[in-house]
């Protein structure tokens, strides 16, 4: 059997580090020893694939709870899954969360003394198309403070889980909004050293998907990783 | 780097279970499946501390060495609605838990043969990005000497943090038990994959 084709190795400086100092929860959560490299095997290059029919209608729509609105701006979040090449990712599931318009979460560790809304519960599916699209519908988060120095602030954001065709594709990020003030003093933003890759996960208005007199638009695409060229025959 | 920059990790933060917790994503198989075996572990900070926050993701072959995946080119049969995908969140003590199938044993490159695993995906509030690491089985120790991956790993203390101890049955059914830790003198071996 000739070798399996492995994934193109990430670049280290456009994923955070495992320590970053300014984010305190990484100092004990970090392991101190180098990671051992091991070559691709079939268990790396495959990994698990959905479209088994298993999403319910309306998951793409967070902006609706049991028939009712939820308070904020509506707007739709919507892009591609490509992989470092280009190509798409079809039939890729990805899954979202996020806090509503106020900056709280439904969640019982949050104390945030901000409403919640009955109407959000912040959490959708979906499975992107055969030219890897998506699309969701949702509210705008707010920002909310957090507990990592005085008087920090999270940027808006939604969190994005996504499997991609391997188990190295295997990404979990989050999508934040153009020209937040926050940015500057948000370190998990800033814990990805390359300025470009940090700036690839701020989405982009997009004027043209928003939808009249109902909802605005961003749009955001992700890339994931690509495969090696195909090695020779053993 | 290429046209397309890859799209950077960032933290699942702490209310990770808004998204990823949906239903019952720690059974691979059911309890009553031929061959059901139970997994379970914690999650450790660098203080010893558990990790109330973390979520496990496991991908593994069927009891024949199979992946349920397009680009396994190998001949093993595929095993109707096995899909060999698990998902489980730590509890407040840090517990998580999985009940699955021990996969069979799956090629490995220059033609070796790879002792029965998982691969691991480890996420946490704290954690940037995720670290991968394997799950083996005690009980395999003819399979265990002969696996590559393993035995890349010089350390032999290192190297059992990846095989996971066979304990007593619980209900008929086998358990093994399997603790990651993050950072300290236990030290979970992560792979750079």
């Amino acid at each position: 059997m000739s070798e399996p084709v492995g994934y193109r190795r990430d670049s280290q400086d456009e994923h955070p580090p495992a320590l970053y100092e300014g984010y305190k929860s990484t100092v004990l959560r970090s392991p101190k020893r180098l990671p051992i490299k091991i070559n691709h095997t079939l268990t790396e290059i495959t990994g698990p694939l959905f479209g088994h029919g298993k999403l319910q209608p309306g998951e793409d729509d967070l902006s609706i709870e049991n028939g009712e609105e939820a308070q904020g701006q509506r707007i739709f979040v919507s892009g591609r899954v490509l992989d470092e090449d280009g190509r798409p990712v079809p039939r890729t599931l990805i899954e979202i969360w996020q806090c509503n318009a106020a900056g709280r979460y439904r969640h019982p560790i949050d104390q945030h003394p901000a409403p919640l809304d009955p109407n959000f519960v912040g959490q959708g599916r979906v499975v992107t198309s055969d030219e890897g699209e998506y699309k969701f519908t949702t509210i705008k988060p707010g920002a909310y403070p957090w507990g990592n120095h005085y008087n920090a602030w999270r940027p808006a954001h939604i969190h994005f889980s996504l499997f991609g065709p391997a188990f190295v594709t295997r990404v979990i990020t989050q999508m934040y909004f153009p020209d937040d003030p926050l940015f500057l003093f948000d370190p998990i933003f800033n814990s990805i050293p390359d300025e470009s890759a940090r700036q690839r996960l701020v989405s982009k208005f997009d004027l043209d998907s928003t939808k009249p007199d109902f909802a605005l638009s961003f749009k955001f695409n992700f890339i994931v990783r690509g495969r090696d060229a195909t090695p020779f025959e053993e | 780097m290429s046209e397309f920059g890859i799209t950077a990790s960032q933290t699942v933060g702490p209310f990770l279970k808004i998204g990823l917790a949906q239903g019952d994503q720690e059974y691979v198989v059911a309890e009553n499946v031929k061959g059901a075996l139970r997994i379970d572990g914690h999650v450790y900070d660098g203080q010893g501390q558990p990790v109330p926050d973390a979520m496990i993701e496991i991908w593994q072959a069927n009891i024949y060495g199979k992946y349920d995946h397009p680009d396994d080119p190998t001949d093993a049969e595929l095993v109707k609605s096995f899909y060999g995908f698990g998902r489980s969140c730590t509890d407040k003590n840090g517990n998580f838990f999985f009940v699955t199938v021990k996969p069979g044993r799956v090629v490995g490159l220059g033609n070796t043969l790879q002792a029965p695993h998982l691969a691991v995906n480890v996420f946490a509030r704290g954690m940037l990005k995720q670290q991968v690491t394997r799950l083996y089985f005690s009980d395999e120790i003819q399979a265990n000497s002969e696996d590559p991956v393993l035995n890349s790993i010089d350390d032999a203390g290192v190297r059992d943090t990846l095989v996971a101890s066979k304990v007593n049955d619980e209900n008929g059914m086998p358990c093994y038990k399997f603790n990651i830790h993050l950072q300290g003198e236990m030290e979970t071996a992560f792979f750079d994959v």
